[in-house]
């Protein structure tokens, strides 16, 4: 038997070199340091800032349970429609079929090439527009009808208005997600007598999550910092309406009521980033070729004990 | 008796580009037909024909006496719809070059997915029979890994399993060692030939003309869309009748 030992049996020493020197980095290190402290020093003491105000108003019982709260709703409601609406979008964009195609491009177009504040502005005129809605057969009776100006929905509108826009995006994420699927998974999946629905829902979106995950999170951030733009319905308890309107405008002060705003976005952000970490180690299981700390381990455990090299087997 | 298939001058094209010029060619119920042929030849294509992957422009092809994408009405052909086109693609199995393993789903589930979704076989039926099509590809002690953590040949041969499980009465293999280490081919052809030996009608498109000599029934040898040579494996190969056929197993034997 030939016994070939892939473990040198004398290994060499480790070597021991000088590390680089970096200079510049201490000084830009220290410069900014300088100019930070120089910041904050000139924060603390600008009258401007208000820090005083910007205590009492930090947990202010309607900054948090209304302001924070319809901001929070904002942003989970309209993702939520937005990604299933953009479900929809992409499908029918991918879709065999030249109509859906047709609709979900011209879609596209008209919701991701104008602004989402002239969006939100008119969504907040639709009661104007429309004053009544009536369902019936066209040029017909009608079979029902209520008064839109009648109802008083701009928080709705809002969550309209945020999620339709951000369905178009939502729509070209997901987009990408499918097309990055290989071609061979749908044909294994038509080959094995599948529909073009059940290949979808069973075979490429699971597989599309991987790619679909990382940007949606950052959608949902971009998305809480987009409710600040509700004020065009306008709809303003929202935490920027809250703070820098009501409160702002009562206390005349804006500089730190904009702070206390500024202060629970970031928490809200922040909270976020952590989670789409997770979120996105969790969905990348399995696409690379790097093995985990598991598995290295047990093939080290397999190389201790077994046959690797050929080496083993004669002990 | 119905052949398993027949093809009467069938042509596809993509485009301007002619890719098959006119296949004529029979596979009796239970036989093996092996295609060979360099690339470009259309093998492929002519194969992923059969089970309506693509569709055949002009003459017509059958499976177990049935039109093959089309309904025939009168004189006039009438495309079929997706349906009725996935129906008949239950009966016929494929197996591909990259395998295309579902990856996100264990051996196992990989089998058991299309006779649960497809046919609506009871899960616990699905998986009885999932497990033992495993066991006859060697691979029971894999029924929980996923398709990454296979070997390429392990990887195929839960291919095959897959396609078996649609209990198909024709099964079609696109050059199915060609993706594979040199060391791994034997395992997934010593499937196919236990799968020969029980009378599965197959079509193989191969490069494995030891494979061919030893299981078809019938050789084919394609070049530029058209078959140029036919007949029993064993006379093709030792004695080939065209010059192109000559060049062709000179640069592969």
């Amino acid at each position: 038997m030939t016994d070939v030992d892939t473990s040198p049996s004398t290994s060499p020493a480790a070597i021991d070199a000088v590390p680089l020197r970096h200079p510049w980095r201490w000084v830009a290190a220290v410069v900014i340091v300088i100019l930070v402290v120089l910041f904050v020093y000139g924060a603390a003491t600008n009258e401007a800032y208000r820090w005083d105000v910007f205590a009492e108003y930090l947990f202010n019982e309607r900054v948090l349970t209304v302001g924070l709260v319809n901001t929070l709703q904002l942003t989970l409601y309209s993702m939520v429609l937005a990604i299933l609406l953009g479900v929809l979008l992409a499908v029918m964009r991918l879709s065999p079929n030249p109509v859906f195609k047709a609709v979900s491009w011209v879609y596209l177009w008209i919701f991701r090439g104008t602004p989402v504040y002239v969006q939100l502005v008119f969504w907040g005129l639709l009661p104007t527009i429309y004053a009544n809605i009536q369902l019936g057969v066209p040029f017909g009776p009608s079979l029902f009808q209520f008064n839109l100006q009648a109802l008083s929905i701009p928080f709705l509108l809002a969550i309209v208005g945020l999620a339709l826009n951000e369905s178009a995006y939502m729509a070209e994420i997901i987009r990408a997600g499918i097309s990055s699927v290989p071609e061979g998974q749908s044909e294994a999946s038509t080959a094995l007598g599948m529909s073009w629905g059940m290949t979808m829902r069973r075979t490429v979106l699971p597989q599309a999550m991987r790619v679909i995950i990382p940007p949606t999170g950052n959608e949902v951030i971009s998305m809480l910092k987009t409710t600040s733009l509700v004020t065009a319905v306008p709809f303003t308890l929202d935490l920027f309406g809250i703070t820098s309107r009501e409160i702002a405008a009562r206390e005349f002060a804006p500089v730190p009521l904009l702070m206390v705003a500024a202060f629970w976005y970031l928490v809200v952000t922040s909270i976020l980033m952590v989670g789409q970490f997770y979120l996105e180690r969790y969905y990348s299981r399995g696409a690379s070729r790097k093995l985990t700390t598991k598995q290295l381990e047990a093939l080290a455990k397999a190389q201790g004990t077994g046959a690797p090299g050929g080496g083993g087997e004669g002990a | 008796m119905t052949p398993m298939v027949k093809a009467e001058e069938v042509c596809k094209s993509f485009g301007a580009l002619h890719v098959l010029k006119g296949i004529t060619l029979e596979v009796g119920k239970g036989e093996v037909l092996c295609m060979v042929g360099p690339s470009g030849s259309g093998k492929s294509t002519f194969l992923r024909c059969i089970n309506h992957l693509e569709q055949v422009n002009a003459g017509r092809l059958y499976v177990d006496g049935e039109l093959i994408g089309y309904r025939e009405r009168g004189a006039k052909l009438h495309e079929m719809p997706p349906r009725e086109a996935s129906k008949q693609r239950r009966d016929i199995g494929m197996v591909f070059q990259h395998f295309n393993l579902f990856p996100h789903r264990t051996a196992l589930q990989n089998v058991i997915e299309a006779p649960v979704q497809v046919k609506r076989v009871k899960k616990s039926e699905a998986l009885a029979r999932g497990k033992d099509l495993l066991k006859q590809v060697g691979l029971s002690e894999k029924a929980e890994a996923y398709p990454a953590q296979l070997s390429g040949g392990q990887q195929q041969r839960v291919a095959i399993a897959r396609a078996l499980a649609m209990n198909p009465k024709l099964m079609l293999f696109d050059e199915p060692t060609s993706a594979l280490d040199p060391e791994l081919v034997g395992e997934v052809l010593a499937v196919m030939k236990k799968l020969a030996s029980e009378g599965m009608t197959m079509v193989v498109v191969t490069h494995e003309m030891g494979f061919a000599r030893e299981v078809a029934n019938q050789l084919v040898f394609m070049d530029g869309g058209v078959v140029v040579e036919s007949g029993n494996p064993r006379e093709v190969l030792a004695n080939p009748q065209h010059e192109r056929t000559k060049a062709f197993l000179s640069k592969v034997l």
